[in-house]
């Protein structure tokens, strides 16, 4: 039986596709997050130099990793739309564009608000920080640019530009760390492991799984939504059941 | 139970950090509820005006 990869490539089939998905990303996300919020508050022990402070890490990293992740990932599908011209991706890219915004704003609220007693300051004009704040721009730049075009198709070509040409930012992020002497910790998980205790390691892990499956759930989502506006004038979108009731 | 939420005295920095994260996470998801809404609503609108006029909107 061979699986026609390409059916779920249209808008129509893919509405119903995702609607069914949803559930499977959605419930897992909040057992899992619950999960790991248990095991990094009541399993993982308090650290010897920051005390309790040191847990907001479980948000923290999880956010910050996916708010570089979602942007390459948006990039991607916005490149696959300027190059194949094909819809869907560029509906993904836009779906995607706002739960970046928003892991990228909690990255840089939990990273001042753990700044504050650790450093002593809520905000530093260091080389880690000031990349991730050029990445929550990128991406308020993405939407505003995307919704500031009439014309879908057009809108699609020109914030695809803006996403490709910003992605370069994201190793600039990841490697900010390394390149410049900053005050923001230096990689922690590294390919040859981790440093941590492994509560707090594994605190981190299942929230930033949670947070993957949330992610995909809001864009499955938020794409059904953009997927019905753009083909409201179409048949298949006029017989829906939704629609009819 | 008081003395886990006080996190030995960063309890503003470590609830503040995670309760602005929840929040967060629930506004967008009610967004993305209240999108929904928007758009079936319109569409239902959209139909509705097509039947009564009996040629697409």
């Amino acid at each position: 039986m061979a699986i026609n990869w390409f059916k779920y490539s249209a808008p129509s089939t893919f509405y119903g596709l995702a609607g069914k998905l949803i559930p499977f990303f959605a419930w897992p996300a909040a057992i899992l997050f619950a999960t790991g919020l248990y095991i990094g508050f009541f399993v993982a022990p308090t650290d010897a130099v920051q005390s309790e402070a040191y847990r907001i890490i479980f948000i923290h990293v999880p956010a910050s990793i996916l708010s570089m992740f979602i942007y390459l990932i948006m990039a991607g599908y916005a490149a696959l739309g300027l190059i194949f011209n094909t819809r869907l991706s560029s509906m993904m890219a836009q779906a995607l564009a706002p739960t970046g915004a928003l892991f990228a704003f909690i990255s840089l609220w939990t990273g001042a608000l753990w700044g504050k007693p650790m450093w002593g300051a809520w905000w530093v004009w260091d080389a880690r920080l000031t990349s991730e704040l050029i990445l929550l721009f990128l991406y308020l730049g993405f939407i505003a640019l995307q919704a500031s075009i009439e014309d879908p198709r057009r809108a699609d070509k020109a914030a695809a530009l803006l996403a490709i040409v910003g992605s370069v930012n994201v190793p600039i992020i990841y490697f900010s760390v390394k390149w410049w002497n900053t005050l923001h910790q230096g990689a922690t998980i590294k390919m040859t492991g981790t440093s941590m205790h492994v509560a707090m390691q594994q605190a981190m892990f299942i929230v930033l799984v949670a947070c993957w499956l949330y992610v995909i759930a809001v864009a499955l989502a938020r794409v059904r939504s953009i997927i019905l506006e753009r083909e409201r004038n179409t048949q298949w979108v006029n017989e829906l059941k939704e629609v009819q009731s | 139970m008081s003395e886990f939420f006080a996190m030995n005295g960063y309890a503003f920095y470590v609830w503040g950090s995670y309760g602005v994260a929840v929040l967060v996470f629930g506004i967008e998801v009610w967004l993305a509820r209240n999108r929904r809404k928007n758009i079936l609503r319109e569409l239902k609108l959209m139909r509705m005006d097509t039947e009564e006029n009996g040629e697409r909107a």
